[in-house]
């Protein structure tokens, strides 16, 4: 009887000792940074929804490790307030926006693939990403009357030569009860296309009386995007928080 | 006696032994045949092609019918992730088998070089072959854009050099082209034997032809809404100057197949909707069929749909069926007799506001009797059975009394009544009909093909008369020739049921989309369409939109399923006791809006398909 535990233990001590030899490191340096124009954000849809494959993010940036010869990219996604991190080994890369990605333009070699960007790696990094975006959307202001919610932004663009400067095809307002607010996320939302923008300096949007919140809540998240002609990703406001009356 | 076996061992192995050295492991296999030998008997040549027809790659196979509820034809009542998931993955779709291209390529040069097959034989096989490796090379065209075209098969040397097995991808128009003039090719040499469903005929290369430069000239002339969706060297984007060129093939190809009289729609049964549902049932000289993918009882070939669904209140195995439900956005679409659109009547305004009907299936009464052949309906009978599809009561006070089980009883003032239907629908209730609707096209009606141990045979049409009329009507429509297709689109509308025939300047872009989208609904037709009329960006736009009460638009946003869900009036002296009512619902299982993305027309490439060979350029906006 007391015989049969013995090979039971054996292979409790091969489980605990067998390990050792075939497990990697996992990678511990940190990349992280933001997508800026000048140093200001730039504020994009939310990659926060869990998703089973990471090419469905909204926008990603891609690292290729120099490392190897089978190359194959690391996606990294951009969360909602312009941010990035992801977790690395250490070595050296290159950055890349594929193309379509963002609502900003990237640098393009004379071949017009997407300019890369070498990174190097040892130990953790924060960098900053410079972009030119197609506009900026600045000065979002919120204010409720009743159940309507009303915003107003300014529009400045930022890309005007005539290649590449795009129209505004509409500006939305978006209400959503959590603090992911985007085109795909919203309870709410009010469209003004970009052919009835009079002053883009000043682009006002209402919505219609926002119905009942279940669970019962007296605050919604708000937050205003630009849609760019022929450029799929948007570009918003900071998320802000609001109490209905 | 020992010793008289030991002499007889002795003496077979000296009888045996005498054979030459070198003859000594040189025997026949028997289950082994070499290629040679295949290769000179037709029987065999045809178990070769066989099995390269059973590999030809269809997205939507009766057995992998979860698809179809990835955009907006249909509720997956189980699967509910399809409707929880916001972008389409840009690997999505994809397809890159150039194994198989290179059997095909073998195939076809072993059947030319064999040398005791007859004259016919040979050019049959190598005609069918020829089909085979057009069609793959469609198929590679339609997912991923110009591909590297290899034609013949290539062999490494083994020298350390694979420069020479590189070949860069081949611009999009290059391989429609090759496609196109394949199919013309092989039409003379393919049999013209219309009874032939399963082999590439005369019809199926001319029906081929057709579509692949119907999708040529379409990608042309749409491809201009997408300027990104281009890559520099043509591998993604057609020219629009070819536009015309490639509807007038295609407008040639489905006339030639037309006049030739070879297929007929089919017009057996003289109810409508049970007409329509037949063309996908009835195996016995089916005059509209062209190419299919055939299946056979007791053969192993066999396939699952209909097990999987069975309306739940007649399933013939325990919890299975009722996964995929139509939708109310695809049920609404079907127009009404006088040919105009609308959302279906079930309310004056609010949502409460009910317009009664005595039985539910009234309230589809006066629409295109295609949508019952192709949607069990609420008040259906399928297998001769009530399919019980209602949520609830509603009881005298205007309030819902529902359940939590299929069938459940409650009492209700005393009396036990019956408050969800056999098939529920229930909230979350996996394979209950939380569409509203089940599926009657490719359904098969046959009694035990819901068991697990019969299950289906209903064949899988790939190629049918009325879509080919369809791309001539819409090719036509294309060339400005509006009279010509509004007699083509008669044609398939007459079959329907309908009667008003449209006029030819009724006949408009929109119109060609909507006939397309009722006729040839889950027939493996909708994500190319959207595609090559590049309006996928458009119709799911990943925007929270309502449901359209414009269904005859082409381009109206349509990212999320509705349901539409009957209720019984339960209150007895009133006087709408018993009668039905509907309501519109947004299942709490539909979380996100669908968004098809510019980098989705194409899909992937994979980074390990381009470490292989550098030479091929990712597609555009990925």
């Amino acid at each position: 009887m007391r015989y049969t535990f013995i090979p039971a233990l054996l292979l409790i001590m091969i489980g605990l000792t067998g390990c050792e030899l075939d497990n990697f490191e996992p990678p511990k340096s940190a990349f992280e940074g933001r997508i800026v124009y000048k140093g200001e954000p730039l504020l994009m849809q939310s990659a926060n929804v869990a998703v089973g494959n990471n090419s469905d993010f909204p926008v990603f940036l891609e690292l290729w490790q120099q490392a190897y010869n089978n190359r194959s990219s690391i996606r990294i996604p951009i969360k909602q307030d312009g941010s990035f991190s992801a977790l690395l080994f250490d070595g050296e890369y290159k950055l890349i926006v594929p193309n379509g990605q963002g609502p900003f333009l990237w640098k393009r070699t004379e071949k017009n693939t997407p300019d890369s960007l070498a990174i190097s790696m040892q130990g953790s990094k924060t960098m900053d990403i410079e972009v030119t975006p197609y506009y900026m959307v600045r000065n979002p202001q919120f204010t409720v009357s009743g159940r309507k919610v009303s915003g107003s932004v300014k529009l400045e663009q930022i890309i005007t030569d005539a290649t590449n400067a795009k129209t505004v095809e509409r500006v939305s307002l978006y209400v959503n009860k959590s603090q992911f607010v985007d085109a795909g996320n919203s309870i709410n939302k009010a469209d003004l296309a970009g052919t009835a923008i009079k002053d883009v300096a000043s682009v006002s949007l209402t919505t219609d009386d926002i119905g009942t919140l279940i669970p019962s809540q007296n605050y919604v998240f708000v937050r205003i995007g630009l849609k760019i002609t022929g450029v799929e990703d948007m570009i918003y406001t900071p998320v802000q928080k609001i109490t209905l009356q | 006696m020992k010793k008289y076996i030991l002499s007889l061992v002795t003496l077979f192995s000296l009888t045996t032994g005498c054979k030459d050295d070198s003859e000594f492991l040189n025997i026949k296999s028997t289950s082994i045949l070499l290629v040679d030998e295949v290769y000179s008997d037709p029987r065999l040549v045809l178990s070769a092609a066989t099995d390269l027809y059973n590999r030809i790659p269809d997205l939507v196979e009766p057995a992998n019918f979860g698809i179809l509820a990835s955009f907006d034809e249909a509720f997956a009542s189980g699967d509910y992730g399809r409707h929880q998931n916001r972008e389409y993955s840009y690997d999505d779709w994809s397809y890159w088998d150039y194994g198989y291209i290179r059997e095909i390529n073998l195939f076809i040069e072993r059947v030319n070089a064999a040398t005791k097959l007859t004259a016919a034989d040979k050019a049959r096989f190598a005609a069918e072959g020829r089909f085979l490796r057009a069609n793959a090379y469609f198929e590679l065209v339609k997912r991923m854009g110009g591909v590297p075209l290899i034609t013949e098969s290539l062999t490494y040397d083994y020298s350390g050099n694979t420069a020479s097995l590189r070949k860069p991808r081949a611009k999009e128009s290059e391989i429609y082209d090759y496609v196109i003039s394949e199919f013309e090719a092989i039409k003379s040499i393919l049999p013209k034997t219309p009874g032939e469903k399963s082999r590439a005929t005369y019809g199926l290369a001319l029906a081929s032809k057709a579509r692949a430069a119907l999708y040529a000239g379409s990608i042309a002339k749409y491809g201009v809404n997408t300027p990104t969706v281009t890559l520099s060297n043509g591998e993604v984007g057609i020219p629009v100057a070819k536009a015309a060129a490639y509807f007038q093939t295609a407008l040639d190809a489905a006339q030639e197949l037309i006049n030739s009289g070879q297929y007929s729609l089919y017009q057996k049964n003289p109810d409508l909707s049970t007409n329509f549902a037949n063309i996908f049932l009835d195996k016995a000289n089916n005059p509209e069929v062209i190419f299919v993918e055939d299946y056979k009882l007791q053969s192993g070939k066999t396939h699952s749909f209909a097990l999987d669904n069975q309306p739940r209140a007649i399933t013939e195995e325990g919890e299975r069926g009722g996964r995929l439900n139509p939708s109310l956005n695809l049920v609404q679409s079907f127009e009404k007799l006088d040919n105009t659109f609308a959302p279906l009547a079930i309310n004056k305004g609010a949502a409460t506001d009910y317009i009664y009907y005595d039985k539910p299936e009234d309230l589809f009464a006066d629409r295109d009797p295609r949508l019952q052949g192709t949607v069990l309906v609420p008040g259906n009978l399928f297998k001769s059975r009530s399919i019980d599809i209602f949520a609830g009561l509603v009881l005298g006070n205007g309030s819902i009394l529902s359940g939590d089980q299929l069938g459940q009883l409650k009492t209700v003032n005393g009396a036990s009544v019956q408050v969800v239907g056999l098939s529920g629908p229930i909230e979350g209730y996996d394979g209950s009909a939380q569409g509203g609707f089940y599926m009657r096209k490719y359904n098969d009606p046959v009694a035990g093909s819901g068991q697990i141990g019969t299950m289906s045979e209903v064949w899988n049409v790939r190629y049918r008369y009325a879509e080919v009329l369809l791309n001539a009507a819409e090719a036509a429509f294309e060339l400005g020739q509006s009279a010509l297709a509004a007699g083509y689109l008669k044609q398939v509308r007459d079959r329907a049921g309908l009667t008003k025939a449209l006029t030819s300047a009724e006949v408009t872009f929109d119109r060609i989309v909507h006939e397309r989208k009722v006729e040839l609904a889950y027939e493996n037709h909708l994500l190319w369409d959207m595609k090559r009329w590049r309006i996928a960006h458009v119709v799911w736009d990943g925007s929270n939109s309502d449901l359209t009460t414009q269904p005859g638009k082409a381009n109206e946003p349509s990212t999320r399923v509705y349901s539409l869900w009957p209720y019984k009036v339960y209150n007895p002296g009133g006087a709408n006791h018993n009668k039905w009512v509907f309501r519109k619902v947004l299942s709490s299982r539909v979380t996100q809006s669908h968004i098809f993305r510019l980098g989705n027309y194409y899909s992937r490439i994979s980074d390990a398909i381009i470490n292989n060979n550098p030479t091929i350029v990712r597609n555009p906006n990925q």
